[in-house]
């Protein structure tokens, strides 16, 4: 296959995996930021202590995430169908991958909001807030490089889970790769697929890091974003690596 | 300003039963600085964070500006309107100031007046004005993480005031600064306190700050107040712990034989040769152990430990004269100090008092 056969199919592949990932995290991010902050202030000592409701929602986001995607997308196929009206194609496959997705965001979401320090949730229930006021002025705006972490991270995983909904007709890159790669023996193709999506993969990281870090850096509290820590704890090693290099040329 | 009554909070978790205040009367008046002190689990921030009901008290009652705030339903987080409106009319600040990352020095001083719903022309030019007044307004558009800790108290203590409260509460404001920092910010507290007829009841673990600022003290001890006053009360008070550590006088005795006194000198009594007279009249030979003069709680005030040779028994009569002079006598007895365990956090106290006098 030549690059101009190729051509078409992948800006066609790209825009469809675009479109899948872009709607399913959009969504993904206004059901899962509610239910992870839920998740945090019902639970035992939280704003909202409701120990009944923090398991109820704890055990459905459990369940939903630990579906893998493609059984999901099967039970999911009479919801689809009420929805969209459809249950193949690109729209078809955005159902279940914003609610594969809305569980997994909001647990990244409650580890994040639950990182945020309780003495500003005191001074501002000091101040005379109520739940909602910190809620929106504590919580999230003092979890958001955590949060656009999590955001990150969804993105990723829903192009993951993305590749599967092609056997939904919805297209995309994960489905050419396989189509032509894996059934038609095309393995250019896969190759090129497979640079496409490393390089988009790796853009959206370096995107969200920057993101994360750029809001880290104004506040500076709690350290550096996650990111950076992975390159901290790797100094040893490197420390290690010159050490060596120093006693190879002494030797 | 501030009155509780048979304050007592008792923690229940997992079946057991914490006591951390015990039956607390605390009477704060209006327009003065007051100091709570006392050892690690006192239940000094328990008492403080039932002022505002952050805690809900198990039992008693907390009156501020003349409102009973336990009447007002709701606890903590769950607090009703009232109760939040209440709040909002008392300032407080923390020892980690805890301050929003997310937003700049002056969003976090205008927060406060977000939640009270004033418009945005008044909310900046108040914390403007306020930022001014604890001697930032060139860090207004600074973050948090930009700022040294004085300066993050700074603006926590603009935030505490942007609600225009009677009330100040400070948590151990001071704990996370150095020295120099720390007596700067209790200025700070004692200039607003003055300027503003702020009432103000903070919680310290350090001896000096109660003597920098503060008109009135309590010392708790396992969540109960076991001496209060005011400075002055405290220090006329004989055998009180407080009086003791706010102002120490050390110097060990030259043997056992002799008979030892720590002697406290108030306003007039101050300028008087009363020593001189004590050994001329009695014939007696005093040694100085140890003198100090100093300015506590704004009064001139002097301590002297002497030592009169023989038991106490053969010095009753020059003990009556030092008394007649309307001085403050008190035996030491040199074994007591170190074996009485109640006396520890005085001792300690002292420790902490006595290293600084070194360090200075
Ligand atoms: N939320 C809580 N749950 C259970 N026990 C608590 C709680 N808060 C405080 N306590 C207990 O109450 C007692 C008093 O604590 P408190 O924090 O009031 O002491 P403190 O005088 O402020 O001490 P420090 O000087 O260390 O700040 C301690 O024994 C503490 O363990
Ligand atoms: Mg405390």
């Amino acid at each position: 296959m030549t690059w101009s056969e190729m051509q078409p199919l992948l800006s066609q592949a790209s825009w469809d995996t675009l479109y899948m990932v872009g709607w399913s995290t959009l969504i993904a991010i206004v059901g899962g930021l509610p239910l992870g902050v839920l998740l945090v202030l019902t639970d035992r000592g939280g704003l909202l202590q409701n120990v009944v409701a923090n398991k109820v929602i704890g055990q459905v986001v459990n369940i939903a995430r630990s579906l893998p995607f493609i059984i999901l997308m099967v039970a999911l196929m009479s919801f689809t169908r009420l929805i969209t009206g459809t249950t193949i194609g690109r729209d078809a496959a955005i159902v279940p991958l914003a609610i594969g997705a809305i569980p997994f965001f909001a647990r990244l979401v409650e580890t994040a909001v639950r990182e945020v320090d309780h003495g500003l949730v005191e001074a501002v229930q000091a101040m005379g807030g109520n739940t909602w006021t910190i809620v929106r002025k504590v919580l999230v705006p003092e979890a958001l490089p955590s949060l656009i972490s999590s955001a990150t991270t969804t993105v990723v995983a829903l192009i993951g889970y993305s590749a599967m909904a092609g056997t939904v007709g919805a297209g995309g890159l994960g489905d050419i790769a396989i189509r032509y790669g894996y059934q038609r023996f095309e393995t250019g193709l896969m190759w090129v697929t497979v640079a496409v999506l490393a390089v988009v993969i790796a853009l959206i990281q370096f995107a969200g890091d920057a993101g994360a870090r750029a809001l880290h850096r104004r506040g500076g509290r709690g350290g550096p974003a996650p990111r950076l820590r992975l390159l901290k704890a790797k100094e040893p090693d490197t420390a290690t690596a010159t050490d060596a290099a120093g006693i190879r040329r002494t030797a | 300003m501030i009155t509780t009554s048979g304050l007592t909070k008792i923690y229940r978790s997992g079946g057991r039963e914490v006591t951390a205040i015990d039956g607390v009367d605390l009477h704060v008046r209006e327009g003065e600085v007051f100091g709570v002190i006392g050892q690690s689990g006192a239940g000094k921030s328990s008492l403080i964070r039932c002022v505002n009901l952050l805690e809900r008290p198990t039992s008693g009652t907390v009156t501020v500006d003349g409102q009973d705030l336990t009447a007002l339903a709701g606890r903590g987080p769950r607090a009703s309107k009232a109760l939040r409106q209440a709040r909002s009319r008392i300032g407080m600040v923390f020892q980690h100031f805890n301050l929003l990352s997310s937003r700049t020095v002056q969003e976090n001083v205008e927060l406060p007046l977000e939640i009270l719903g004033r418009s945005g022309r008044e909310r900046s030019a108040k914390a403007l004005e306020l930022l001014d007044l604890v001697g930032l307004a060139d860090k207004a558009k600074a973050y948090p993480a930009q700022l040294s800790g004085g300066q993050k108290q700074r603006v926590g203590i603009a935030r505490a005031l942007a609600g225009d409260p009677k009330v100040l509460l400070s948590d151990e404001a001071t704990s996370a600064l150095d020295p120099e920092t720390t007596r700067s910010i209790l200025q700070l507290l004692r200039d607003l306190n003055r300027q503003l007829g702020l009432t103000v009841l903070l919680i310290t673990h350090e001896m000096d700050v109660v003597k920098t600022v503060c008109d009135s003290a309590a010392l708790m001890e396992r969540g109960r107040v076991v001496e209060s006053g005011t400075v002055g009360e405290l220090l006329a008070t004989p055998g009180s712990q407080l009086a003791a550590a706010l102002f120490p006088v050390g110097g060990d005795p030259s043997g056992p034989a002799g008979t030892v006194l720590d002697i406290t000198f108030h306003g007039e009594s101050t300028g008087r040769p009363v020593i001189s007279q004590l050994a001329r009249n009695y014939n007696v030979d005093v040694s100085i152990l140890g003198a100090a003069v100093d300015t506590v709680g704004g009064a001139q005030i002097g301590r002297m430990r002497i030592e009169l040779p023989g038991r106490y028994e053969d010095n009753v009569v020059p003990v009556g004269f030092l008394r007649e002079q309307g001085l403050q006598v008190e035996l030491v007895d040199p074994d007591e100090e170190a074996v009485d365990p109640d006396e520890e956090a005085v001792v300690n106290a002292k420790a902490v008092v006595n290293a600084k006098e070194v360090t200075k």
